[in-house]
């Protein structure tokens, strides 16, 4: 196990290297002038203008700029957007609030989800089943956008229940975006968790446990519950990596300063180092979170064995 | 310049579906005098991110402007009009001969780490500011000082930079003692004394040499508000009131923080619901309600925002003044103020906008509908009605609707078709204008510096604005125009330098190189908690003047 770990994580250099060098690639081919932009109606003194292509090395061809990005990364450098601001600042001060979100989104998802989904598969048919089947339905056909302006309207302006914006207010600032980031998933991870407990509910071996005499608690918990989660695993494990690179819509409508407005208005600036600084770091956690699945794997399953 | 606007605009774009229900919320319910209503009487603000620190001379936007405005009082201030004020750091500005002037300053100022403000504060900072390795945004405001030239450093033709400029003080700015320092320029400008009131002349202190960085996050200013810790992306700044403030129009609450929101919607809901105290900008959808729901908590006031369709005059379909002429005929600019922006812009029936002294209502002949004449003047000219006539703008700022108007108007009252070249963001949009590389009438606008008509016309149309160099994207060039505005910079009264403006404004719109469309309306609408809000004509707030309710 700790063999093939360690042999997961070294493959994550070449991918980190070739994503970064597409990212690279891909902002360097966006047109337009990006320091022509910055001086807007009035253009900047000529002088500026060259000072700034060069401390940006916007002159040389995109190789060359490749290549002294990364020999700034060896000494630890992630560069400096247009303003002069160190990238790992960037990271630093907004990826704890996206991490929070992140966190809120998946307890969310995973708890409301899960238990829904359990309770509405042992009970097929019944009318649980029924409401959780058409609430989720509804969820999952509302834009996230539209879900995130009735929420402000409905529970923060009107009933005045949670803030509006900002994140003032530490972890409580976060449930309400947390909860509409979580609906779409949360609407998957119950339809999912009730379809795999339905189809384990009638295996063989969940008879078997039965016919043993042992109580339905044990059954549904100990070995449908169990057996039931691995896909349900896959996709919540795969969310955490999708959630860390940051929901636009969400901060935004929610006003909350994370990784995904800064990689938004990044890409309209087309600021290279840091669109690549943070995409190469979403990358890592996606693979990251892969691979702490895949272990996952097998816990919940013995059979699974990897060499 | 403003160009957050832009930024704002194109936020607002990418998510225009869910505006609607935002902007549907009716009364303000949440609303109970505030959050930021405590005895300390602090109020809040929203403004969008600012592009760039906190360093006055590299703040040419709109956002980052109005905290370096609470941050910083300039040599002059401007009054509710425009009108240039001694309020501020300086006691007199006076010229003999409009080229050398000496500045004189009041004794008593500080900067919010107790340094005393001198000449030497000014000189220095202007000094790195004109700089070209330091890349401060502002520096072309000092290029009609004596010896600007020799900051910039020297580049080859590809605009590489070659080298070290030949100095790193302007000849043209000498300290003569603690309270007095004399600027050269390099030719006559009586306007002077009206420009020295924007952010790129405000003074720093000698501890922003040290640590430029630095001080760019922890502003240290002479304003009526210090800063009370760093600037922090995506959230914003705490300012409070600065007791030694040496200047009469100290500030009247105890502090004031500025919150960024990325979204202009959100904003909007949370002074509804009592969380912020003001916003000077409303969503484009709520402007209809936001009249009937804040009352007299609903600003308007006129803007110095200008915005005109300019024409290639290198292209030779446009060379004639006459297709010009008849294309500014034929667009009914009222139409589409109210029928597209809802009245939050005015019909622009002049070059220089109503907000500065010198404008003239009706100054432009060929800014009123005139279907009639401009059929005649176009078959004069003898334009080839059956080629499209293509219409640019940059793309995702919400220039769509209105330039499709103007095509539709065109159409109809013209006869010809029209062609919408709206796909370019600013970053394309601008360096084809730069290059000559449009083909018909393009969009942009204009928010002035200072409040001097000067500001509106030499910098747009002038032979010494043209591209790289200046913003005169139509490539206009009239000797008689330029003369004009020279002879404006040496008048020796403010009444003869008008007059002298006003005849080149007359000739620029004869010439029509632009056809003026629209002068910008600012709204604004602010909580309970707060009173003596206004926005100014550079659409800021002066947040000394604002009082807090208790």
């Amino acid at each position: 196990m700790g063999r093939y770990v360690a042999r997961r994580l070294l493959l994550t250099i070449p991918v980190l290297l070739g994503a970064s060098f597409l990212i690279f690639a891909m902002v360097y081919a966006l047109p337009g002038d990006p320091i022509r932009a910055l001086g807007g109606d009035r253009p900047l003194a000529p002088a500026v203008v060259a000072q700034l292509r060069q401390e940006f090395n916007l002159n040389d061809p995109l190789g060359i700029q490749y290549l002294k990005y990364l020999g700034d990364l060896a000494q630890g450098d992630l560069g400096t957007d247009f303003r002069g601001r160190p990238v790992l600042d960037t990271i630093a001060q907004r990826l704890p609030v996206t991490i929070k979100l992140t966190v809120v989104a998946i307890l969310i998802e995973a708890i409301i989800g899960i238990v829904a989904g359990v309770l509405a598969g042992i009970r097929r048919n019944s009318f649980f089943d029924n409401v959780v089947l058409v609430s989720t339905t509804l969820v999952v056909s509302i834009p996230i956008l539209v879900l995130a302006f009735i929420a402000q309207f409905v529970f923060g302006l009107k009933l005045g229940l949670f803030p509006i914006s900002g994140v003032q207010e530490g972890w409580y600032s976060f449930l309400l975006p947390g909860l509409v980031l979580a609906s779409g998933s949360l609407a998957y991870v119950a339809r999912l968790t009730r379809t795999s407990v339905a189809e384990n509910m009638r295996a063989d071996y969940v008879r078997t446990a039965r016919a043993k005499g042992l109580p339905n608690r044990t059954v549904v918990v100990r070995h449908t519950l169990r057996n039931s989660l691995i896909p349900v695993v896959t996709f919540v494990g795969a969310d955490i990596g999708t959630l860390l690179g940051g929901a636009i819509v969400t901060e935004s409508v929610f006003n909350l300063p994370g990784i995904g407005r800064a990689i938004f208005d990044a890409v309209r600036a087309q600021e290279g180092a840091v669109v690549v600084g943070i995409v190469t770091l979403m990358v890592f956690f996606f693979i990251f979170f892969n691979l702490v699945v895949d272990v996952l794997y097998a816990v919940l399953d013995p059979r699974i064995r990897y060499e | 310049m403003n160009l957050s606007k832009r930024r704002g605009a194109l936020v607002a774009a990418s998510i225009t579906a869910a505006m609607v229900l935002s902007a549907c919320g009716g009364s303000d319910e949440g609303g109970e005098g505030g959050a930021g209503g405590e005895a300390g009487g602090t109020f809040s603000m929203y403004i969008n991110e600012p592009e760039n620190p906190l360093v006055p001379g590299n703040t040419t936007e709109s956002e980052g402007s109005q905290v370096v405005k609470s941050l910083w009082t300039g040599l002059i201030q401007y009054g509710p009009e425009g009108e240039a004020e001694f309020s501020g750091v300086a006691e007199s500005i006076e010229s003999e001969d409009n080229v050398t002037w000496t500045v004189t300053l009041n004794d008593g100022w500080t900067f919010h780490d107790g340094t005393p403000v001198t000449a030497q504060s000014f000189v220095d900072a202007w000094n790195y500011t004109a700089y070209s390795p330091n890349a401060q945004g502002a520096s072309y405001f000092f290029s009609n000082i004596e010896g600007y030239e020799d900051l910039q450093a020297p580049t080859d033709e590809e605009g590489n930079v070659t080298g070290e400029p030949a100095a790193t003080e302007m000849s043209g700015l000498e300290v003569v003692d603690d309270t007095t320092f004399t600027v050269t320029l390099t030719g006559p400008f009586a306007q002077f004394p009206v420009t020295v009131g924007y952010n790129a002349f405000f003074p720093l202190p000698e501890s922003f040499f040290e640590d430029p960085e630095a001080a760019g996050k922890n502003p240290i200013g002479n304003g009526p508000f210090k800063a009370d810790g760093e600037f922090v992306p995506g959230q914003g700044i705490t300012l409070s009131k600065y007791e030694d403030y040496a200047g009469e129009n100290e500030a009247q609450a105890d502090g004031v923080e500025y919150k960024v929101f990325a979204d202009l919607n959100t904003a909007y809901t949370e002074v509804q619901a009592g969380g912020l105290d003001i916003t000077r900008d409303v969503p484009p959808d709520a402007i209809t309600t936001a009249a009937d729901e804040f009352g007299d908590r609903f600003l308007e006031s006129p803007s110095s925002q200008f915005t005109y369709v300019g024409f290639p005059t290198y292209d030779p379909r446009y060379q004639d003044k006459r297709v010009r002429q008849a294309f500014s005929l034929a667009i009914d600019r009222e139409q589409i103020t109210d029928a597209i922006f809802n009245g939050t812009r005015a019909p622009a029936d002049a070059a220089i906008a109503p907000v500065v002294d010198g404008y003239r209502e009706g100054a432009c002949e060929y800014c009123e509908v005139d279907v009639d004449r401009a059929n005649q003047l176009l078959d004069e000219a003898g334009f080839d009605r059956s080629q499209p006539v293509e219409l640019w703008f940059n793309s995702g700022a919400g220039h769509d609707a209105w330039m499709e108007a103007v095509g539709n108007q065109l159409r109809e009252n013209l006869g010809v078709e029209y062609q919408l070249r709206g796909d370019l963001d600013f970053s394309q949009y601008l360096p084809l204008l730069d290059e000559k590389g449009i083909t018909g009438p393009f969009r942009l606008a204009w928010a002035m510096d200072y409040p001097s008509p000067q500001n509106y016309l030499e910098p747009l149309y002038s032979t010494a604005a043209l591209p790289p160099a200046g913003s005169n994207a139509s490539f206009y060039s009239n000797p008689e125009f330029d003369e004009l505005v020279a002879q404006g910079n040496q008048a020796s009264s403010n009444e003869e330098a008008i007059e002298f403006y006003n005849q080149a404004e007359d000739v620029l719109l004869e010439d029509m190189p632009i056809i003026p469309m629209f002068f910008g309306l600012e709204q604004a609408v602010h909580s309970e908690n707060v009173s003596g809000v206004f926005v100014d004509i550079f659409g800021q707030v002066d947040t000394s003047k604002v009082t807090v309710n208790n």
